[in-house]
């Protein structure tokens, strides 16, 4: 077995202690009985009452939950459809524009996908609200889904599907029966991504949306730009723990799928 | 058909909502500005035909491009955010690689949890990672309470609200995105070579500079890419954490839309900027061309 020299312990404890210890002090500091953030004035949990009582908060969270699942919804279809295209399509037409428009919104500057949405929505007419960050978000998660999705793809075996087709399935019955139940992890796990930069996103939504439907991204952000407030450490903490339960709970249940397959396989021999 | 049914739909959408977005935005940086709803001319008047179309045309010119060169505050603002972009990739390397060495020496049955852990925080809000560096580099702050009451230094450090903080904040924040490409560079080594080297005469740092450094080259730029690239057009982490003498050029095209309801020159802002982004781009994607072949 390896030992791990001093240097790499050392390394990987500050790393991780970089990495970890300013949420913790965030959570430290939402059961703070104080006003102020930054002095300890005994345990309390006033700040997650507050944060429920705050009605401009709830109303955020519910728009920004709702957009997050209509656009990764409708960006996991988009995004698949799209890997399905690139890596199964061939040659067609425009395969190059197609490509590059998969990959640049991977790269754009998030300020300059929101301005150039936003001249689009003003020039069509479009008035901004929950549909217009709806539309963005699904524009630019489709791209990180399609590369999700194309990247298992890529290394599934084509005549699983072609037997499929030679037994009489229909081309979208092949899909759904064969294709589908394959990459079905690449899909969830584009789904979740497309998820969670859909409710992460301040800047594009800032340019997309109106009055009406601010996200709490753009609370968040007019809240603690002037400082620090006790009750965005309460609403921080309660996002913190429901990502870290979602990803702690992912990969052990993945690891326990492993697992079992790597068992079946075996009972089978 | 059915085929063309399913290239066509994902090809109108990225067509309609990335492709028109950005020759509106093109077309908006060569308008003059005006008071007026929507605050530029010429608008385009269909009803007018081909002669509407000519007319609208040549009404359209470079004074916004000849204005960002003669406004100070724009070339700084792009020198400036190269700068801040540069340096925190360069720590964020000097910082990353040591864990990502580390994750790859470490036993086989911790590196899954390793791996969550690097990618745990990717998953949670950008946002407040960054926030949270308020409460610690504020002037009463955590780290200056620490440090006074250590008694290494006397007066409290301005550190929130300068450049400092924002490098702090970027390395903080994309961290994961150079770690785990090193990483995934180093776990493919094969230890055997490194073992070969040392029975060649080499000493450890030898064998490191020569055979480890090189194999891991490709993570290496691909780590500073996914770094550099979006930082240069970072918004939030300098109005968050820098200052008001933190120029970078996401912030000035945010106020100049925002505040200065200035659409004409926002736009040309954003042309420029892609403009210097595409070299970068460019080689980032060679770079993973080369890894992909590489793979095969």
């Amino acid at each position: 077995m390896r030992r791990l020299s001093w240097f790499n312990t050392v390394s990987l404890t500050l790393g991780f202690a970089f990495l970890y210890i300013p949420m913790l002090i965030l959570i430290v500091y939402s059961f703070n009985g104080g006003k102020l953030v930054t002095v300890w004035a005994g345990f309390s949990t006033k700040w997650y009452g507050e944060l429920f009582r705050n009605e401009a908060f709830l109303d955020a969270a519910w728009v920004t939950l709702k957009v997050a699942v209509m656009s990764s919804t409708a960006a996991t279809v988009l995004g698949t459809m799209a890997a399905y295209v690139m890596v199964r399509a061939g040659r067609f037409r425009g395969r190059t524009l197609f490509s590059g428009m998969i990959y640049a919104p991977l790269v754009m500057p998030e300020v300059i996908t929101g301005l150039s949405l936003l001249l689009l929505f003003i020039a069509i007419g479009l008035d901004r609200g929950v549909l217009t960050i709806v539309l963005a978000h699904t524009t630019f998660s489709m791209c990180y889904v399609s590369v999700v999705v194309s990247s298992r793809l890529v290394t599934f075996d084509q005549s699983l599907e072609e037997a499929a087709l030679d037994l009489g399935c229909t081309g979208f019955e092949a899909f759904r029966l064969v294709t589908l139940p394959i990459i079905a992890p690449a899909v969830i796990s584009g789904w979740l991504l497309a998820f969670t930069l859909s409710l992460d996103d301040l800047v594009i939504a800032s340019f997309t949306s109106g009055p009406s439907s601010t996200t709490l991204p753009i609370k968040i952000f007019s809240a603690v730009r002037l400082g620090v407030s006790p009750e965005i450490n309460a609403l921080s903490t309660i996002m913190i723990t429901l990502v870290a339960v979602g990803v702690i709970g992912a990969s052990l249940t993945s690891k326990r799928a492993i697992a079992k397959r790597a068992k079946d396989e075996q009972e089978a021999i | 058909m059915k085929r063309f049914g399913l290239i066509s739909v994902p090809y109108l959408w990225l067509l309609a909502l990335f492709l028109v977005p950005f020759l509106i935005v093109l077309k908006i940086s060569l308008s003059d500005t005006a008071l007026a709803i929507p605050p530029y001319t010429p608008t385009l008047d269909m009803s007018e035909g081909w002669a509407g179309f000519t007319a609208w045309l040549s009404e359209l010119d470079m004074e916004n491009f000849t204005w960002l060169t003669q406004d100070d505050l724009y070339w700084k603002a792009y020198l400036s955010s190269l700068k801040i972009a540069t340096m925190s990739t360069i720590l964020a390397l000097l910082v990353g690689f040591p864990i990502a060495y580390g994750m790859s020496r470490a036993p086989d049955e911790w590196r899954p949890t390793l791996m969550m852990m690097i990618i745990l925080p990717f998953w949670t809000s950008f946002l407040i990672r960054v926030y949270a560096w308020k409460a610690i580099l504020s002037q009463e702050g955590l780290l200056n309470q620490l440090l006074m009451s250590i008694g290494i230094i006397g007066e409290p450090l301005t550190i929130l609200n300068t450049n400092t903080a924002v490098y702090i904040g970027i390395v903080y924040t994309y961290l994961p995105f150079m770690v785990l490409p090193i990483y995934s560079a180093l776990e493919r080594l094969d230890e055997s070579l490194l073992e070969a080297a040392e029975d060649l005469g080499c000493s450890r740092m030898t064998a490191f500079w020569l055979v480890t450094l090189p194999l891991a080259k490709q993570g290496i730029i691909a780590g500073s890419f996914l770094v550099f690239i979006p930082a240069m057009g970072e918004f939030v982490i300098p109005s968050l954490l820098g200052g008001s003498k933190t120029l970078m050029i996401g912030k000035v095209l945010w106020e100049e839309f925002f505040s200065n309801r200035d659409w004409p020159v926002a736009s040309a802002v954003a042309i420029v900027l892609l403009l210097i982004l595409i070299i970068p781009i460019v080689l980032f994607q060679r770079n993973e061309e080369k890894q992909r072949e590489a793979g095969k």
